[in-house]
Parts: C-alpha cells; sequence; structure tokens
C-alpha cells in the first residue's frame, strides 16, 4: 500500500501548471508558478514559506493547488511574521534548504528590512557561505491599492551590498528569472509587478525545455537608432508604447533597454547603447529622488559622457506616497505623454 | 492574571442606563447598515479598493468604544482601529460620509482620496489613522499612552488588533514598552477565527491570546466579544485601572468573522456549517433579544432607531456620491510640510528641465 508522501508524488500536475507543457501561452503568474512548480519537483530542498500559501493559495493564487501536491513540508504557511520567517529563511538556507519567502504584497518586506539587509546580505562576505534565498512577491501601482499595497522598494534594497534584484517585464523573463534565482547561491529580491500578472498581452508560449536566463544581463526588448530608454518592469510595456507613437507620429527611433535584474546591473549593456544612439531617458515606476535613475545617470556620466548629445532625463514617479484615488495615482505614475514628451525634448535638444 | 469574564448574567447586572442601551443599539445598527451599504455600492464598483467587513463581531468595537471617555475637543480618550473597526470609530464620532468618502475615494475624504477604508485620523474626535503594515499601532499607541502618563493626564488609550497582528514583532514591541510603562494602554485582540485565510491555531501555538498577558506583567482578561455587556463591562474595567495608573491591559475577545478576508474572498478554507453556527451567535440579535426580554426597550423602540439609522445613511450616500473625485494636482501637496519640489517629466514640473 502507497504511504500518504508516495500517493502525493504520483498525483496529476494540476491544470495550471501545465500550460506551457501541453504547448499553451501563460500569462505572467503562470509562468512564475510554473517556475515554482519546476524548481520544487527538481530540487527537493526548495520550500515556499509565507503567508495564506497553502490551502488559500496565496493572496494572488501563485502556490494553488502546491500543498496537494508538495505537502506542508515544502508549503510552510506562516503566522504574520515578516521579520520571522525572512530571519528563518536565513537559517534554513544555512542547513541546505533552497527557501523562496512569499510577500504577501512586498511592501511587507519593509518589516523584514532587518535581516534582510543586516543579516542576509552580509553574511556570504561575512564568511558564513552561500545564502541561496528568494523573496518575492507582488509589487507596483495603478490597481488602486493605496499607499501601502502599491509601492516599488527596489531602492531600499539597491544600496544594500550582498543582495541581487530581479524585476522582470514578460512571461519568458519571470519564469526563465525566477529559475536562475532559485538556483542562485545568493540572496535574491524577485518583484512581479502584480498589473502585469495576468495582463493578457503578455501571453506568451513558452519554450518546453528547462530554460534559465541568467541574472544581471540586460535584454534589448526594442532596437531604435535615436534615443536609448533604460527601464524595467512595467514601465518597459508604457516605453513601448511611446516607442510606436514616436515612431508613427515623429519618426524618431527609440531603443528600449529592459534591465530584468537590477542589481548586478548591466552596466556594458547600457553603455554600449548610449554609445550607439547619444541619447538616453530613463524611465521607472518608482519615485524619483534616490531612485535608481540617478545611479544609472551617474554611471553613463562616468563612462559615456563623450558619446552623449543631450542631457540623460529620466522619468518617474513623483516624489510621494502612493495615492489611492484615481486621478490621484494617475498623475502619480508615469504616463506615456511624459516618456513621448522626454523623447521628444532629447530628440531637437 | 488572566480572568474570564461570566456572560450570562452581564446584562442584567448592567450599570447603563435604558438610554445608554438605545444609543448602542443605534451603532451597532449604524455599523451593520452602513458596512450593507458599503457591500452595495462594492457591487456597483462604487468602492475603490476592497472592502472588508466585521460582520459578526460590530458588538465588540461598538461596546468597548462605548466603554471610553468619548470627546470632541481632543480631551478624551484615544483609539487606533485595525480594518473591521469602523463601529469602534462611529462610537467615538466618525460620520458615515467619511467613510463612505474613503471607500470611494473622493477628494473631500478625510484624507482627500489618497487613502482609503478606515485609514483616517480625527484628533478631536480623538481616533489615529492606521496603516495596512500590522502591528505599527500597537507602537504607535504605546506612545499615545506614554504621553498621557508622562503628562499625568487621565486618558486612555485604546488599540484593537486583530489575531494575526498578534505575531508581528510590532505588536509585542509596542506592548511590552507600554507595559514596562506602565502606560494606560489597551490592547483588545479580536479573536475573530482567521486572519485572511490561516486559522488562529496556525497563528498561535498558545490556545489564547490572553495567556500573553501575564508574560507581559500585564493584566490580562478575555470575554466573549458577541456579548454588548460583557465587553462593555471588560472595557470600563480596563479603562478604570488605565486611569488609575495600574498599566496596560491585554483584553481577549472571542468573535468571529462571517465575511471573507474582503469581498473578493469565497472563504474556501472555511469548514462547512461553521459561518451557520456563527450566524445564530449574531451579536446584533443577541443583544435585541436581550433588550426585549429584560425590557430595556420595546421591538417599536429598536424598529425607530433601525429606522432613524437607515434614513442618516441614505443622506449620507447621497452627500457622498455626490462629492467629487480629487483634482490630480493635489496629489502634490503635503508631502513634507508643503516642500514638494516639482520635477521636470513628472507632472506639475516644467516640461525642459532647464528651466525647471
Ligand atoms: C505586516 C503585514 N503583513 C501582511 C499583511 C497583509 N494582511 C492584511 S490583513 C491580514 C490578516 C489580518 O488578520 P487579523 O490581524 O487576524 O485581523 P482580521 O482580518 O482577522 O480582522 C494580512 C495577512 C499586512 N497588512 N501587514
Amino acid at each position: 500500500m502507497a504511504t500518504i508522501e508516495q500517493s502525493m508524488k504520483v498525483r496529476e500536475k494540476p491544470e495550471h501548471v501545465r500550460n506551457t507543457e501541453e504547448g499553451r501561452p501563460v500569462t505572467m503568474l503562470e509562468a512564475i508558478r510554473e517556475a515554482l512548480w519546476e524548481e520544487m519537483e527538481r530540487d527537493d530542498s526548495v520550500f515556499v514559506i509565507g503567508e495564506d500559501i497553502g490551502v488559500y493559495g496565496g493572496a494572488f493564487k501563485m502556490t494553488d493547488g502546491f500543498l496537494d501536491h508538495f505537502g506542508p513540508k515544502r508549503i510552510v504557511d506562516t503566522p504574520i511574521s515578516e521579520a520571522g520567517f525572512t530571519g528563518a529563511a536565513a537559517g534554513a538556507a544555512h542547513m541546505g534548504m533552497r527557501p523562496v519567502v512569499e510577500m504577501q504584497f512586498m511592501d511587507f518586506v519593509s518589516c523584514a528590512y532587518e535581516p534582510l539587509t543586516n543579516y542576509i546580505a552580509t553574511s556570504r562576505w561575512r564568511g558564513s557561505g552561500p545564502l541561496p534565498i528568494v523573496i518575492r512577491g507582488p509589487v507596483g501601482g495603478g490597481v488602486r491599492g493605496g499607499p501601502f499595497h502599491s509601492q516599488n522598494p527596489e531602492m531600499a534594497f539597491f544600496h544594500t551590498p550582498g543582495l541581487k534584484i530581479v524585476y522582470p517585464s514578460t512571461a519568458a523573463d519571470a519564469k526563465g528569472l525566477l529559475k536562475a534565482a532559485i538556483r542562485d547561491d545568493d540572496p535574491v529580491l524577485f518583484f512581479e509587478h502584480k498589473k502585469l500578472y495576468r495582463a493578457p498581452f503578455l501571453r506568451e508560449t513558452l519554450p518546453a525545455d528547462d530554460f534559465v536566463v541568467p541574472l544581471g544581463k540586460a535584454r534589448l526588448d526594442r532596437e531604435g537608432s535615436d534615443i536609448t530608454i533604460v527601464t524595467y518592469g512595467m514601465m518597459v510595456h508604457e516605453s513601448r508604447k511611446a516607442a510606436e507613437q514616436l515612431e508613427n507620429e515623429d519618426g524618431i527611433n527609440v531603443e528600449i533597454l529592459d534591465l530584468r535584474t537590477l542589481l548586478p546591473l548591466d552596466e556594458a549593456a547600457i553603455i554600449e547603447s548610449v554609445k550607439k544612439t547619444n541619447r538616453v531617458l530613463v524611465v521607472h515606476e518608482d519615485t524619483r529622488t534616490g531612485g535608481i535613475a540617478g545611479e544609472i545617470s551617474m554611471r553613463i556620466n562616468e563612462k559615456a559622457f563623450e558619446w552623449l548629445d543631450a542631457p540623460i532625463l529620466r522619468v518617474t514617479s513623483l516624489d510621494s506616497p502612493v495615492p489611492y484615488s484615481p486621478p490621484l495615482e494617475d498623475y502619480f505614475l508615469p504616463q506615456v505623454s511624459d516618456i513621448v514628451a522626454a523623447c521628444r525634448y532629447l530628440a531637437n535638444y | 492574571m488572566a480572568a474570564t469574564t461570566d456572560t450570562a448574567d452581564a446584562a442584567s447586572q448592567t450599570s447603563l442606563t435604558r438610554d445608554q442601551l438605545h444609543e448602542i443599539y443605534y451603532y451597532l445598527q449604524l455599523t451593520r447598515q452602513l458596512e450593507n451599504l458599503l457591500t452595495t455600492l462594492y457591487r456597483q464598483n462604487k468602492v475603490i479598493g476592497g472592502l472588508y467587513r466585521s460582520l459578526g463581531q460590530e458588538a465588540t468595537a461598538v461596546a468597548s468604544a462605548y466603554a471610553l471617555q468619548r470627546r470632541t475637543d481632543a480631551t478624551g480618550d484615544v483609539v487606533a482601529p485595525a480594518i473591521r473597526d469602523m463601529g469602534g470609530l462611529l462610537v467615538m464620532g466618525a460620520r458615515p460620509v467619511d467613510f463612505l468618502r474613503q471607500y470611494m475615494a473622493k477628494g473631500d475624504s478625510p484624507t482627500w482620496g489618497r487613502e482609503q477604508n478606515v485609514h483616517f485620523t480625527d484628533y478631536d474626535r480623538g481616533f489615529i489613522g492606521l496603516i495596512s503594515h500590522l502591528g505599527v499601532m500597537i507602537e504607535v499607541m504605546a506612545g499615545v499612552a506614554l504621553t498621557f502618563k508622562l503628562r499625568g493626564e487621565p486618558r486612555v488609550a485604546l488599540a484593537w488588533s486583530g489575531d494575526g497582528m498578534t505575531s508581528t514583532g510590532a505588536f509585542h514591541e509596542g506592548f511590552n514598552l507600554a507595559a514596562v510603562q506602565r502606560a494606560p494602554l489597551i490592547v483588545i485582540v479580536e479573536n475573530n477565527g482567521y486572519a485572511y485565510s490561516t486559522p488562529v491555531s496556525r497563528q498561535t501555538a498558545a490556545g489564547s491570546f490572553v495567556e500573553r498577558a501575564a508574560g507581559y506583567g500585564a493584566f490580562g482578561e478575555q470575554c466573549d466579544g458577541n456579548d454588548v455587556f460583557a465587553v462593555h463591562d471588560m472595557v470600563s474595567r480596563a479603562a478604570a485601572r488605565a486611569r488609575n495608573g495600574e498599566g496596560a491591559s491585554l483584553l481577549e475577545v472571542i468573535t468571529y468573522r462571517r465575511k471573507g478576508h474582503a469581498e473578493h474572498d469565497a472563504q474556501a478554507y472555511v469548514p462547512a456549517g461553521e459561518i451557520e453556527a456563527w450566524e445564530a451567535k449574531d451579536p446584533v440579535v443577541r443583544y435585541e433579544r436581550t433588550l426585549l426580554e429584560q425590557g430595556h426597550a420595546t421591538q417599536e423602540e429598536l424598529d425607530a432607531i433601525a429606522a432613524r439609522v437607515a434614513t442618516e445613511i441614505e443622506t449620507a450616500r447621497e452627500e457622498a456620491e455626490a462629492s467629487p473625485m480629487p483634482e490630480p494636482e493635489t496629489a502634490l501637496a503635503e508631502v513634507t510640510g508643503g516642500t514638494f519640489v516639482p520635477q521636470p517629466w513628472t507632472r506639475g514640473g516644467a516640461p525642459d528641465p532647464r528651466r525647471a
């Protein structure tokens, strides 16, 4: 007679993690779910820990069906204790596990700032060896989530040596990068824009093989010759809309560089593109002051100043918390029209 | 130090007057009817974000706030709600139209459309707007209580907490600080069965929350959260102790969240029959029955109160629906004392960076 554990193992994969296997296109959410599932199947030391991820399947249903298949030893439901379970992930990683920590909303990663920045980020450097942890969860605005369910907290961690930060913009990248993050021996923060989770326009059929997208490599999203837009996450898609408008209305040819990984930053790809187009706009949804655009501009300034034909510009959210009411949030967030206007300014400089 | 109230005769021993009992009924009706209206508005897509209901636990928020010193000039007790304590804020003096405007993200909401639901402040009436990050308000209210102690004011700070919130480090640090300082802080843990989908058994390995009081060296007491009289008595005692310089109290009420975490939550994780069992213990129905059985009210009086509430809520709905959405530019004001500097290529900023 089969034990409970054995009968769990032979149980069929749920429908919603078989899309790629059966050649169907997936949303970004489904792509991430498949990556998580495949990595858990591949490696017994991978487990997921977080709030409401078991029976409920997670606030965004990312781990829906996982508990049935993997059991409570690999899908660990926690009390509301972000600092507690993030710190605990470090302990588990020390003992040879590869924890994937789910933040119900990435906004709550602030509660785990302490274990992340002080303990986890310094661990390898202090001689305690690799610390393979992924901290993943939904980020971003535009969903009327108010100031505490819409943040882009990358800059709080971008400044912390010892962490890696990933922020995908497509379904394929989300899957390939998450697999790379789980296999990486360093702690990785993995940001998933909640507005992209179920966006129909992101649906794509993924390669059936076990593909991995390496961390630290930017992706040329759109080739162009006149202006480089350096961006990531949701803003890749807003930049694409702007690029199409600029192409059609002005004949301006925009190149879009999707960073994919913020830490480590693919500086070489940025510099290469700037040398080609000589004009650059940095676009991000995070707020402006102390934002990543400042760092990117400075690197270009240091390494490619002679190739610039115009000042580096940036389009970002306003320097304010994220407002709840639609007219306020739209005013706060970068709009396609801002990107278009900034590009026109650069082109005519 | 934990004590459990015998709820069976709490009503007959009450010191509340007939008028007060009727007023409590008014607030129970107000809470329930306002939430019912919000549910309708939510279904009509007029509520912008999520909707978090307190169905089945209204007695806790209403009766506990009713036990406090309520003023309108910033001299009374001060409370901080958790997400399901709208009823307590109504008792403190918040107006139904405020909640409607908050949920509908209107420009004349107490937060000018920047924030949602019960996340707003009124110092005059004695309540402070929370943030979503659970536990932080326990720390904040420890500071409110500490201030009352430092200034020698006979005021009390009360914070409501869900069972889930008790698991945060912030909850522990805040409560412990207040306990050590013997500050007049009351924390009411609303043990309502679930935190989102997580049952209490997965939130704490202890059978109850009141047991923790001893660990903090604080006073602890537990009661039936669906019993208005028991909650009112328990909080009255804790407030008297706090005013007397006897320090912090950790109170636990046993109640139940009959709706999902928010309206979108289908509650698939709830065992069959559980919600129905608690429906039979509905705190509003139970209170009505007690008032009638013990001669504190007639059915006509209760009906008149419910009808008055319905009229008030309809007026509030009309006002809130007529309210404008915020003007986009208002997003810029008061980030820090009006020091917002508009930047080029963001709204409010000059398009040409050289002229910004
Ligand atoms: C620090 C933090 N982590 C996660 C969340 C997401 N979240 C919002 S409410 C909630 C459950 C709260 O449960 P409880 O405190 O028991 O209150 P109840 O909803 O039962 O009234 C969770 C997990 C949050 N708001 N803050």
